[in-house]
Order: structure tokens, then C-alpha cells, then sequence
């Protein structure tokens, strides 16, 4: 029963805080993707891999007064900070969530700008195809961000190392 | 001649109750028409387990894909054709597209995917890349055609004006289900002046606007799909039916990780067991075989999935009542445990469900929210966005709706037979009179079928 929403709250709680919309959507569909249970539908939009469910699942936790979503003003936009509430952390002591190493993961990329979150999220989406074809896709659908060869080889060496840390620890 | 301009020697048209006529002349449509993996949708239905709601609600994959396709094929023969900014190479790319923008979907796909963790835009593309009667088709236009056709409908192709034609906040798809949908439920919301919208509709650089004369067929159309959402989709029977479906797979999930002995083998569920589904098993499966599975589950031992096979085939469904996660969260863990000590199993027969829909959003700098608005163009050359200029859509822009319901089987908790006193407790906690349910009284959905 809200099992889906118990896990997004265990990430966040794991994370201490995550601050952006953007950033939030890029590790769990990060974590997704190296094999943690989170059940969220992505789809392709312009800033990569996209969840409109994350989004509403979010924001539901928000009005159940579960999650704490500050908005600040930060240059020409609005960014959104995430934290658990005091009903938060008692809802998740009710509903525990068991995913052994998730909280390395999330605290490794909470250490990462959402712009390299937003390349290894997009990268992980074209997986199946090969290296030299992804670096076109993102140059090609991404030519606003002006990746460089050395982020993205960068991007390919810390999946490696956070696929490798979901399973060793 | 090449086959990518192939024409058929006589126009073929196929009668529609929505578009009237669908007209094919190109052989490359004709041909994907005929392939197995398109004709598979003529047996998946467009809206589920709808039909539990509304009785017409019967039509299939096959119908709206060819209704989309058709709406595309207008707009870039008799709208798009010759204007400056649309390319008539981006015409055949974009009716393949449209035609096979859904082949993807399974029976039931919403619960299916769920539990089984699929995703049928995974299936799409590896049906359209893969080794298919529909790959075999569009390789004789050239052999980097399937990927193109694929990437505009995964949304990863470059050609955003195309993409924007079969996937955007006013696009040939929702054109097509909205008015489909309406026509097939029977019900009065969902239509909207879809001519006066194509003829207003123009090709920009990176996505189709619309001329600002059509800004009212535009309110119109977002203020149907509002009412289709909340009246049609999200009917709580047929969201109930949903989640009959959905425990059924997870029962049937869970008793094949215990090496349940079936009295009928699902072999057509093995691959989806564990998680080795090829396009090929995938392609196999459709409602007939759902259906005849769900038909034999009636008959097996486990007491949890026999009753729930015979609830769904019988339309047995389960009632249900408002649910504030926010308010009654302790509720429900103390309804939970009620449920387990009267010997009712809480992960099958207590069930939150939820629905959400934002009818417009604009996009703002900075967040994640990435719909792609619908833009206007001014008599003066100038682009702006539809909620600047619409008080209407403005004032249900960005704002999401969202409805929780809990759901359970009345006839299970009114019978006293086994633990009344639990039972009780359980009828006091759900806030029922004696006999009935707050939805029983309110609304009577479910005590008169097929009733809207």
C-alpha cells in the first residue's frame, strides 16, 4: 500500500535533502536503471529521461504533507528543494522500504550537478546502442547543453562505478 | 519507381464512424496495414478494461492507429502541402509514424506493465527495428527507415516538427482517441471542431502552431479532453476492474515464484515470469489469451485467485470509497491488519488507487515539466503561448487534479459468517451503514452496469 510512494520518500530521506526537479528525476531514473525497484514510467523529453508519474507522485506527497518542497528564486527561475516532513519520517517508519545500497548511490549523485546527471541519465536511455551513436544522439538532441567528449566519457566511467557500487557494498 | 513513392493503382478507402473514410494510396501504408504485427491490434482494446463501464466501449488498437494515421495524412496533404516551412520528405516519415505509433501495446498494458515491469514503447521500438514483417516493409524504403520511424516515435528524433504532429499537448493521437473514445463510450464530452483546428494548424521550424483564429476550437479541445479524463478514464468501476486485473497477475506472479503447480499451465506467461520476454512471445499475447487464462483460473485450488478470476469475469467488482492519503494513512495500516486477522488477505482486497491528470501546461524555465505548450501565431508573425492569450486555459493551466480511491469487496466484509466482530470493525473504520457502502448510496455505479 503506497509502496511506490515509500520508496521515492526512502530516497529522498537517504539523499538528507535533493534540490532541484530536475536533479530528482535524473537519480531515480539513474537508480532505476542500475537495477533498484523504482516502478516510475519514463519517457524521452527534452531535458532526457522524464517522469510525469515521479512528477505526480511528488507532488501528491507533497499535499499529503509528507514531503517538504521549498521554492527558491535562483537567477532567472524557480528551483524546488526536497526534504522529508516529521509525518514523513513517521509514515516511513510504519512503511519501511528495504533496497540494500541505494543510500551510496543517492548520496554519490546528490553529489553531482543535475547537468551531468541530466548526460549520464541520457546515456543510460540509449544504452543499447553503441558508444559512437550515443555521443551523435547527444550532440544531435542535446546541442543546447555543448557536452564535450570528456563529459561524456566521463558519464560512461561513473555508471560503471556506481553499477559497481549498487552491487559490491 | 521507388517504393517510398509507390502509389496503389486505385485508391483504397476503409469505412470509419469517426473520419467518415480512411483514405490509403501510398503502398507502404497498405502494406504495414497488412502485416501481422499491425493486424495483432485489431485484438488489444483501445481503452481496456472500460468496457466493464461503458458497454461500447469494444474498439480496438487497430481503429485508432488507423484514425491517427489519417488525421496526419490530412494535415500534410491538405494543410501542410506546399508551405514553406514543411518538407514533403517529412509526409511518409510522418504517416508511418502515426500508423504505427501504438503498436507496442498488449493486452491490458496499463496492469500488465505494472507488474511485470514492461514498458510497450520498449515493444514498439523492437518490434519496428526488429525481425518483423513491419521491419521487413519499411526496410524497402531504405534501411535506416525504421530507426527514423522509431525515433520520432520514441520522441528522440531530431525532426521535433514531425514529432510534435504524433506527440505533443495537441496532437493526431489525442485528436483521434478523444473523439474515438466518446463515439464508442457513447458519451456526449470528447468532441471539439477538429476540422476547424487542422485548417488552422501550421508547420514551423520545430513544431506545429496554431493560427490564432482557431484559439477557440483549441479551448474547446483541451476542455474535452479535461471532461473525457475525469468522465471516461478514470471511472472508479473501471479503474475497480483495473485493479481486479492487476491483483490477478501479481497472484499468478506470486504462486509461480512458489513452484504453485497450475491445473493449467500458463505457458504463455512463462517468459513474462522471469523476465525473458522476447518480441516474439510478446507478439503472441492478446486479449483472447488473457481471457482464456483468466476463463481456467476460475477452476484453480487457490482459493485468492480463483475468486478473483470469477470477480472479473462476472464483474463482481470491488466498491470503494474516498481515501485521503494525507489524513488517513494510520487508517489504513489499522485497516490492514483488520483485513489479515478476518482472514482477508490486505495485499489483494485493500487497495489504494490513484488518478491524476494536468489538462495544459506551459513550459517555465528551469523545471522539469516538459510539455510542450501549444503556441499561437499572431496576425503579426509573432509566437504566443495559448495561456497568454486564453483566460480559460490560463485559469487551468499548471493545475493538476489528482483523486484517491481505497477499494475492497463489500460482499467479503458483510459477511458475518467468519469474524463478525473483526468485520465490524472493519464496516466502522470504512465509515458504511449496514449493508452499504458511502459509494453505493452516493453513486450507485455499481449496482447498475454499464451505466454511466
Amino acid at each position: 500500500m503506497l509502496k511506490d510512494h515509500a520508496k521515492i520518500m526512502h530516497a529522498i530521506a537517504a539523499s538528507s535533502e535533493i534540490t532541484g526537479r530536475k536533479k530528482l528525476q535524473k537519480m531515480v531514473y539513474i537508480a532505476k536503471k542500475i537495477d533498484f525497484p523504482f516502478h516510475e514510467k519514463f519517457a524521452f523529453h527534452f531535458y532526457g529521461p522524464y517522469s510525469e508519474e515521479l512528477t505526480l507522485r511528488i507532488e501528491e506527497l507533497c499535499n499529503m504533507g509528507f514531503l517538504n518542497e521549498v521554492k527558491e528564486k535562483k537567477g532567472g527561475y524557480y528551483q524546488y528543494r526536497y526534504s522529508l516532513t516529521e509525518t514523513g519520517t513517521e509514515f516511513l517508519s510504519l512503511n519501511e522500504v528495504e533496497m540494500a545500497h541505494l543510500e551510496d548511490c543517492l548520496r554519490d549523485m546528490n553529489g553531482q550537478s543535475a547537468r551531468f546527471l541530466e548526460l549520464v541519465s541520457t546515456v543510460l536511455y540509449f544504452e543499447g546502442l553503441p558508444k559512437e551513436e550515443v555521443q551523435e544522439k547527444i550532440f544531435t538532441l542535446k546541442s543546447k547543453q555543448r557536452y564535450t567528449e570528456e563529459e561524456v566519457d566521463r558519464a560512461y566511467e561513473y555508471i560503471t562505478d556506481l553499477k559497481g557500487k549498487a552491487r559490491i557494498h | 519507381m521507388a517504393y517510398s513513392s509507390e502509389k496503389l493503382s486505385e485508391e483504397k478507402v476503409f469505412k470509419d464512424p469517426v473520419h467518415r473514410y480512411i483514405h490509403v494510396q501510398d503502398r507502404i501504408i497498405w502494406d504495414l496495414i497488412g502485416t501481422k504485427e499491425f493486424q495483432r491490434l485489431r485484438r488489444i482494446k483501445q481503452l481496456g478494461t472500460t468496457y466493464l463501464t461503458f458497454h461500447g466501449a469494444e474498439h480496438s488498437r487497430f481503429n485508432h492507429s488507423l484514425g491517427v494515421y489519417e488525421i496526419v495524412r490530412r494535415i500534410s496533404d491538405d494543410v501542410f502541402k506546399g508551405r514553406q516551412e514543411w518538407n514533403d520528405d517529412n509526409r511518409l516519415l510522418a504517416l508511418c509514424a502515426a500508423l504505427l505509433h501504438d503498436l507496442g501495446h498488449g493486452p491490458f498494458s496499463h496492469s500488465f506493465e505494472k507488474v511485470f515491469n514492461l514498458d510497450h514503447e520498449d515493444f514498439t521500438k523492437k518490434i519496428i527495428l526488429g525481425d518483423t514483417e513491419v521491419n521487413q516493409v519499411l526496410q524497402r524504403v531504405d534501411a535506416g527507415f525504421p530507426r527514423k520511424v522509431e525515433e520520432v516515435i520514441a520522441k528522440t528524433s531530431k525532426n521535433k516538427l514531425v514529432v510534435s504532429l504524433i506527440s505533443s499537448q495537441i496532437d493526431a493521437d489525442r485528436m483521434d482517441y478523444l473523439q474515438r473514445d466518446a463515439y464508442f463510450t457513447g458519451v456526449s464530452y470528447g468532441h471539439f471542431d477538429m476540422e476547424r483546428i487542422l485548417r488552422v494548424m501550421r508547420p514551423r521550424e520545430d513544431q506545429v502552431v496554431i493560427k490564432q483564429s482557431g484559439m477557440h476550437a483549441v479551448e474547446d479541445y483541451i476542455m474535452s479532453r479535461y471532461q473525457m479524463y475525469w468522465q471516461v478514464y478514470f471511472h472508479p468501476v473501471t479503474r475497480s476492474a483495473e485493479v481486479i486485473l492487476t491483483k490477478i497477475l501479481h497472484r499468478v506472479k506470486h504462486l509461480f515464484e512458489k513452484s504453485y503447480q497450475f491445473k493449467y499451465d500458463p505457458i504463455h506467461f512463462y517468459t513474462l515470469f522471469k523476465g525473458e520476454m522476447t518480441v516474439s512471445d510478446y507478439l503472441k499475447l492478446d486479449e483472447s489469451i488473457i481471457l482464456y487464462y483468466f476463463q481456467m483460473w476460475q477452476e484453480e485450488d487457490d482459493d485468492i485467485l480463483r475468486n478473483l478470476a470469477c470477480r472479473f469475469l462476472d464483474r463482481n467488482l470491488f466498491k470503494y470509497t474516498e481515501f485521503d492519503p494525507a489524513k488517513e494513512y494510520k487508517k489504513l495500516s489499522e485497516l490492514s491488519l483488520l483485513f489479515e486477522k478476518a482472514g482477508i488477505d490486505p495485499e489483494y482486497y485493500l487497495v489504494v488507487d490513484s488518478s491524476s491528470d494536468l489538462p495544459y501546461d506551459f513550459y517555465r524555465p528551469g523545471e522539469e515539466e516538459e510539455r510542450l505548450p501549444i503556441h499561437l501565431l499572431l496576425k503579426n508573425g509573432e509566437i504566443r503561448e495559448l495561456s497568454r492569450e486564453s483566460a480559460i486555459v490560463d485559469a487551468i493551466s499548471g493545475k493538476r487534479r489528482t483523486d484517491h480511491k481505497l477499494y475492497y469487496p463489500s460482499d467479503f466484509i458483510h459477511d458475518n459468517r467468519i469474524k463478525p466482530q473483526i468485520k465490524k470493525q472493519i464496516r466502522r473504520l470504512l465509515e458504511l451503514d449496514e449493508g452499504q457502502s458511502r459509494s453505493d448510496i452516493s453513486k450507485q455505479w455499481n449496482t447498475r452496469p454499464n451505466r454511466e
